[in-house]
């Protein structure tokens, strides 16, 4: 049969890196392909050339056996290819049927839109493909998972037949994610032909046909997930053995270092966006919160650092009430913050590593004297960090523009964990990461809890919470629904919580004793 | 380790990258600073080659030739254009026969007035260089500062009152005190907006436009009322200033140059230290940079913002004082000629670098400066400069068209902007 999707010796060369070597991939019909690799592989390049938003240097594409050229999105969409992206691209003022229909539209009597048609045939696809959703709502009422779902009608809508799904978990519940592989399943089984981008491996064994690993350009090796297994696909990813269960010894923590009482924080709308909620960190304690991203976990980091200004309730940190504390004060008691958006808020791209390194503490002895920046003991300062903690730069004096994402966060990591800090807030520190860069930034998080500082750690991810946890805090809707002990609870179970649903009885009479000593 | 010439080596380093913000790290040094000043020079260059298109194309003469032959108009042509820009040369720089000349017979006043037109082209950079660094700082610092020709006009009225006002200093105190009050003048001009855009949010731009038509206007009043010249009937002119408030020309007349063109540039030394060797310029330059990412760091981003705007009208002020104190003598309505405009293009040009601007404002000195010697030549209006200027400054600010034309190669992070990361993505 011939496979309804060939690229042959895809090549992409940018100055200084080679982005794609000689690339062969087919798909054929009815087949959800994963390709898996490390950020900065060459994935997104590949899919990009498919998507005719590069132009390859060398290699060809076929299409149902025929050689196709692709040079537009437009030339992709036309082709039967579809995309759906990581950040979706839909207008959230515009109701399903419209985004569905924009740049496609129905219409009548000449240029009037035709809602309606619009709206029978999305009514049709969702129910061919069991996709519900209602053409009628506005998309930004919808919750993340069914836009999601809005995007993949949009390439049905367009008739695409291949479709790419680009890192489609990354902002989905476990649960909203096992609904999104039963799709793409179902997909298949009716025909569609699937491209499946992750770095996960789970998700990769759970769903693929078939598996093809990237690294640097070039494919490493072909699998099913029947012959692999987490350990072997990591290990062909990142090209050697890597452990991917953090280890750690039980420590009986010491000391409460920060402690949260009825925090109240309001967005700019004034809704209330973390709802009386209380925690306590102790020294050498990880404490994770998880939760689906936008339930109020970025406001209350925020609050804890002196970024936002609470609405009511009190903090302390080492015994100092910093509810009304500046990000500096509250750095300068021993605190540090790994920030969720490492481009936005933890790094001056333009400026070099050196000066990124010392984003904090510039204007302290030693790096300055009076007013002057002493470059000197800021260079060798860099130089230090950059062999600590393994950074890879050409040079200290390198714009953190140029560093790879891994290296970005392990320059903000080495800023943070360097310091002689009490308390860490690290929020989502391996977004968007490698295995090894992960698996890196876990050890140094895991080390900073054994010298015995207290450790607040925020991820959507589940797998990084329960590794790393000593206990887990829910967060949904802006409140703490419960904090449990990391042994006393399944991934499943915090899943759920995670989605609103609080334990059953049975659960909760099981875990009532852990309940209750932590709130 | 030998600390001297590593650190030497560091400086070198630390100002390329500075140049070259952001730059691309995988070349060479050499090649970095082609880099970094290839799109300012080919700019430079193919605005003079589309100049010569444009005073070929307005002569009468050159299209009188064409009418008798092919030839004829191109020799025409060709002859214009190397007659203005001869002039422009001239004018500018000086004659090199005539120097040469002037030096062979070792006669004084043979070689000064051989070098005036140099000369002349600093005194004309010299308010371009002050205007461009307080065009540059406030980028620098996040702010844009359009206002620079209002504080300009501010600080020229405190440093003419305070330099005819104030009777009986010394020099030593009085030039520097007017010249300071000028400095002041300016940056409470440049405060007043950054105080509005830290505590309201009031946008920079529209506010120092606003505070441009203030100072207009009330310059305008000062001149023809409490500061109008005794027996000046109406016009809107100053006194003169005292002798001791003046800053010292260095040859007679009617050569002008003076100490400002030194001041101009032990400021932007000044400007340079204080943006990438000090505290304060690491505190501006990251709020400048990446507001949020300051706040994060502990920045106070509200008052970085007042400072920058500051410091940044006291550069502009600073313009207006040194034109007094130097060249005017006195303050009249023509005190400007757009310099507070011109100096957005300067600080552009100059890639927000104060050597850039210094460079950049020595060019358009000369060119303004040549100019005239050119309307006088070949009676090429001197708004040609004003054409070759935004040409080039076109050119700057869309280095597109440049890479396009010489076949140059995009820095590496421009490339990747548009793409990676999940197309059109990058927020969630």
């Amino acid at each position: 049969m011939t496979p309804i999707l060939e690229l042959k010796g895809i090549t992409k060369q940018f100055p200084g890196v080679l982005a794609n070597d000689h690339i062969d991939l087919s798909l054929n019909k009815g087949e959800i392909l994963a390709l898996l690799g490390e950020n900065g592989a060459g994935k997104s390049t590949l899919m990009n050339i498919l998507y005719g938003l590069y132009q390859p240097d060398e290699g060809e594409i076929f299409i149902n056996g025929e050689k196709v050229m692709i040079s537009s999105p437009t030339d992709a969409i036309e082709a039967g290819i579809g995309m759906v992206h990581q950040h979706f691209m839909l207008i959230p003022v515009f109701t399903v049927a419209e985004n569905v229909m924009l740049g496609y539209e129905s219409v009548k009597y000449g240029d009037f839109l035709d809602r309606e048609d619009a709206s029978k045939k999305i009514s049709e696809i969702a129910e061919t493909f069991n996709l519900p959703v209602n053409p009628r709502d506005m998309v930004r009422d919808l919750p993340v998972g069914v836009q999601q779902k809005v995007e993949i009608i949009k390439l049905l809508y367009r008739e695409a037949e291949i479709l790419i799904f680009d890192e489609p978990t990354a902002v989905l519940t476990p649960q909203e994610a096992d609904e999104l592989f039963k799709i793409m399943r179902s997909l298949a089984e009716q025909g569609k032909s699937i491209i499946f981008i992750t770095h996960k491996l789970r998700e990769v064994l759970d769903v693929a046909d078939r598996i093809m690993v990237i690294r640097l350009g070039a494919v490493v090796g072909e699998t099913t997930p029947d012959e692999a297994d987490k350990n072997s696909l990591a290990a062909m990813m990142v090209g050697r053995e890597v452990s991917l269960v953090v280890e750690k010894e039980e420590k009986t923590p010491g000391d409460v270092v920060i402690s949260i009482q009825d925090l109240v924080v309001a967005d700019k709308f004034q809704n209330i966006v973390v709802d009386h909620v209380s925690l306590e960190v102790r020294a050498g304690e990880i404490v994770g919160i998880a939760g689906v991203q936008g339930n109020g976990q970025t406001e209350l980091v925020e609050a804890i650092t002196g970024l936002q200004k609470s609405s009511g309730g009190q903090i302390t940190l080492l015994g100092e009430d910093i509810s009304r504390a500046t990000p500096r004060q509250i750095t300068e008691l021993g605190s540090a913050h790994v920030p969720e958006d490492r481009q936005a808020d933890g790094l001056v791209l333009p400026f070099p590593t050196a000066e990124n390194l010392v984003l904090c503490t510039y204007y302290k002895e030693p790096f300055s004297k009076g007013v002057v920046l002493q470059y000197q003991t800021i260079l060798e300062h860099a130089e230090k960090l950059i062999t600590d903690f393994d950074i890879r730069t050409p040079s200290a004096l390198t714009p953190v523009s140029n560093l790879s994402g891994g290296n970005q966060q392990k320059v903000i990591i080495a800023r943070e964990l360097s310091r002689p800090i009490q308390f860490l807030m690290a929020s989502q520190p391996t977004r968007g990461l490698d295995v090894g860069s992960i698996e890196y930034i876990h050890k140094r998080i895991v080390q900073k809890r054994d010298d015995g500082c207290a450790v607040l750690l925020v991820s959507p991810e589940l797998d990084e919470i329960m590794e790393l946890s000593d206990r887990i805090a829910v967060m949904y809707r802006g409140k703490i629904l419960a904090v449990v002990n990391r042994s006393a609870v399944t991934k499943e179970e915090v899943g759920l919580m995670m989605a609103g649903v609080m334990p059953e009885e049975d659960f909760t009479a099981k875990k009532k004793h852990v309940v209750e000593r932590t709130f | 380790m030998k600390r001297e010439p590593k650190k030497l080596e560091e400086a070198g380093n630390v100002l390329l990258q500075e140049v070259n913000e952001p730059g691309d790290e995988h070349s060479a040094p050499k090649r970095s600073l082609w880099n970094v000043i290839a799109i300012p020079v080919l700019a430079i260059v193919t605005g003079l080659i589309i100049g010569a298109i444009l005073i070929a194309a307005t002569s009468t003469t050159v299209y009188a030739a064409f009418g008798e032959s092919f030839g004829q108009g191109l020799s025409t042509a060709l002859n214009e254009i190397s007659t203005a820009y001869q002039a422009l040369f001239t004018g500018s720089i000086g004659d090199p026969g005539r120097i040469i000349s002037a030096l062979g017979s070792g006669d004084e006043r043979a070689i000064r007035s051989a070098f005036n037109p140099f000369l002349e082209s600093l005194v004309q950079a010299t308010p371009y260089i002050f205007a461009g660094l307080a065009v540059a700082l406030g980028f620098r610092s996040g702010l844009f500062n359009i206002g620079v020709e209002g504080q300009l006009f501010i600080g020229a009225a405190c440093a003419t009152f305070v330099g005819y006002a104030i009777t009986g200093l010394p020099t030593i105190i009085h030039m520097p005190l007017a010249f300071l009050a000028g400095a002041l003048g300016g940056a409470l001009w440049g405060f007043i907006p950054g105080l509005l855009k830290a505590t309201t949010g009031g946008h920079e731009v529209i506010n120092t436009i606003m505070m441009n038509w203030i100072a207009f206007r009330l310059t305008e009043w000062l001149l023809s009322g409490p500061m109008n010249r005794p027996g000046a009937a109406g016009m809107p002119i100053s006194p003169l200033i005292e002798e001791s408030a003046q800053i010292p020309q260095f040859f007679q007349t009617p050569i002008r140059f003076h100490l400002g063109f030194f001041i101009a540039l032990g400021v932007a030394w000044l400007v340079w230290w204080l943006l990438f060797k000090t505290k304060w310029g690491l505190n501006l330059r990251t709020v400048g940079a990446n507001p949020r990412a300051a706040k994060y760091a502990g920045l106070n981003v509200a008052k970085s913002y007042m400072l920058g705007m500051a410091i940044s009208g006291a550069l502009a002020g600073m313009a207006g004082g040194v034109q007094i104190l130097a060249v005017n003598r006195s303050m009249a309505l023509g005190l400007s000629s757009g310099y507070g405009f011109d100096s957005i293009a300067l600080a552009l040009i100059g890639n927000n670098h104060p050597l850039g601007v210094v460079l950049a404002s020595i060019l358009f000195g000369t060119l303004r400066n040549g100019a005239t010697r050119m309307m006088v030549v070949s009676r090429i209006p001197i708004d040609i400069v004003d054409v070759l200027q935004a040409i080039i400054l076109m050119f700057v600010a869309a280095p597109a068209i440049i890479r396009g034309i010489y076949r140059l190669r995009k820095p590496k992070h421009e490339e990747e902007t548009v793409f990676v990361s999940g197309w059109g993505g990058g927020q969630s």
